[in-house]
């Protein structure tokens, strides 16, 4: 092998070496192989449940029905969100939660440390990101026990023992504030995308405009305000556009905190809503049909943000053809 | 990095980004604490003790060791990283480096998957795993949550190819070595580095999952240690934080060690996964 690579030929200049062979399979045949076992997965966990979701939210499909004693009802389950009555509340929910955790941590808090991360030292703005990016990386489960001993009630909470000199009452921030907790929970892990994505767009501006500006002798709120927000411009909505489907179809830390609640349905939102009325036993009847119907919901929504997101790619470079045209 | 011209207002950042990262710290400083600690006040430990640790000689209140748990965790996160990367490897040279008719719908496709929530399709996958007998399997969970990672492992795979020359492979074909040949033998051992950072990562993501084997795999006797700390979070009251804190340590020391060798692969991984 290596006696070629190190006698390159000639031929090795020549760029695009074509050759065109008859017949569809040969020109099919090696890409397939290679591609086969992803198209298989593709197909199985990714097209055949698209259309698996649809065909279920038009069934009645539930526990007492088991997976083959359904019968087909159309668009009752639809109907069924409709008329429901708790629907406007999980629907006021979701928004909440979905532009909460967006606006105040995954894009505010994150443009926050992003900006204030480019006016200090490399080295210690590395160290910042590396802990914002702690919580991402940590296995949930370990990071919602820390988050529930942080809102825990007196004595072991760590944030009432850190506002009491404050002269703020201790409670268990969890029931009593259960949105703020969510937020929280939520955005510390999200704030961390949005970060990396403005840091590195910051670090992407020739450094000429800031030379220039501090020699107009333009504030360093100036500076932001004029020439690295502006330029931020797509990060900011490429974030908000990934995290708001991502938000909206998450609920693990919710239903490893709150689960809902305290009480009913307090931060019960869509997906949790979703998961719970299709395959969660605590509510009793699992309601297949029903859940697929609450999930079609998100899969549509999934498909249009995904299609938007398509869209924010540079995508002519990205898939520019190969140079060798052999598929031998 | 910006050179301020004003030197004294150098520590504002500083206010801002100390008091806001400084949770974080807290958070994991609290965990390691409690798990040497008989009880916590807040932040404060009393008592420093061992006994939380001893579930690593002597059986938990379940009966069995952690051992078994830990085996679990690793083959399972074993199992993901290997056919992960392998598909991925395979598709991502197929997208990169061949040409066929309907590559860049396919391309299209895998980056609308890349973004789309499979989250979603729970019910569904729930409905293939039952009928295919792969509920509550270990199989079953592995495919899925391998389907869950497939496209994005397959898009930074296929950067990884579209980096190494074209000369190198033009220069084998010539010499009439086969694409296959080409991929095992030439491809692969280039982007070793790349290909050594996304199997961590795989391996890692499978090591901290928690929702497929919870939802997919609820009766399992291969429970990971995500559905450990889980139940023990849930069995443990708030005076008896020790035990969940130290096996949660336990846990969480091989995804901090891997992240603190491999960040600057990382912190490329993430933000090439959403850039491109």
């Amino acid at each position: 092998m290596s006696a070629m690579v190190t006698a390159p030929k000639p031929e090795a200049h020549v760029k695009h070496v074509e050759v065109k062979k008859e017949g569809l399979w040969s020109r099919y045949r090696l890409p397939l192989l290679f591609l086969i076992p992803a198209l298989l997965i593709i197909a199985g966990f990714f097209v055949a449940p698209v259309l698996l979701t649809l065909a279920i939210s038009a069934t009645n499909m539930s526990v007492s029905t088991g997976l083959k004693g359904f019968s087909w009802i159309g668009t009752g389950n639809y109907q069924e969100i409709l008329h429901s009555p708790w629907i406007p509340m999980i629907l006021k929910n979701t928004l909440f939660y979905v532009f909460g955790t967006l606006i105040v941590f995954n894009v505010g808090l994150a443009l926050v440390i992003a900006i204030a991360c480019a006016f200090i030292p490399e080295h210690v703005s590395g160290l910042i990101r590396m802990v914002w990016l702690l919580p991402r990386i940590t296995p949930s489960v370990v990071y919602v026990l820390m988050m529930k001993y942080m809102a825990a009630d007196e004595p072991y909470g760590i944030l009432n023992q850190l506002l009491a000199p404050l002269g703020v009452h201790p409670q268990n921030w969890m029931y009593v504030k259960p949105w703020l907790f969510i937020l929280a929970l939520n955005g510390l892990v999200g704030a961390s995308m949005g970060m990396i994505l403005f840091s590195s767009a910051i670090q992407s501006i020739p450094p000429s405009q800031f030379l220039a500006a501090e020699i107009d002798g333009a504030s360093n709120w100036k500076i932001i305000r004029r020439i690295i927000l502006p330029q931020l411009k797509w990060a900011i909505l490429f974030t908000t556009v990934y995290q708001t489907l991502s938000l909206l179809t998450s609920f693990e830390y919710i239903m490893l905190t709150t689960n809902g609640g305290p009480g009913f349905y307090t931060t019960e939102v869509w997906s949790l809503f979703a998961y719970h009325t299709a395959l969660s036993n605590y509510y009793g009847n699992a309601k297949f049909g029903l859940g697929a119907a609450l999930a079609v919901v998100l899969v549509v929504l999934g498909i249009v943000i995904s299609f938007i997101y398509l869209k924010f790619f540079k995508f002519r470079s990205m898939v520019t053809d190969p140079k060798i045209e052999i598929n031998a | 990095m910006l050179q301020s011209e004003n030197r004294k207002k150098s520590w504002v950042p500083y206010m801002i980004l100390i008091p806001i990262t400084l949770p974080i710290v807290i958070m994991f400083v609290w965990l390691f604490l409690a798990s040497i600690s008989d009880r916590m006040t807040g932040i404060v430990p009393e008592h420093l003790t061992a006994k939380n640790w001893t579930f690593l000689w002597q059986p938990l209140d379940g009966g069995t060791t952690i051992w078994p748990y830990l085996a679990n965790t690793c083959i399972y996160a074993f199992l993901v990283m290997v056919l992960e990367v392998f598909i991925a490897s395979l598709g991502a040279y197929a997208v990169s480096r061949l040409n066929f008719p309907g590559r860049r719908y396919f391309l299209s496709f895998i980056i609308i998957l890349h973004a789309f929530p499979i989250v979603t399709l729970i019910i569904a996958i729930f409905w293939i795993l039952k009928t295919l007998g792969l509920y509550d399997t270990v199989a079953g969970t592995v495919i899925v949550k391998v389907a869950f990672e497939t496209p994005f492992a397959l898009w930074i795979m296929k950067g990884f190819f579209d980096s190494v020359p074209w000369d190198v492979e033009i220069a084998a074909m010539v010499d009439g070595a086969s694409r296959w040949k080409i991929w095992r033998k030439i491809v692969m051992p280039i982007v070793r580095p790349g290909l050594t950072a996304v199997c961590i990562f795989a391996f890692l993501t499978g090591w901290s999952e928690f929702l497929i084997p919870y939802i997919f795999a609820p009766n399992s006797t291969s429970a990971t240690l995500s559905i450990l700390v889980n139940s023990l979070m849930s069995e443990a009251d708030k005076a008896n934080y020790g035990l969940v804190a130290a096996v949660g340590v336990f846990y969480v020391i091989p995804v901090l060690f891997f992240y603190t060798f491999t960040q600057k692969y990382l912190l490329h991984i993430y933000s090439g996964g959403v850039k491109g």
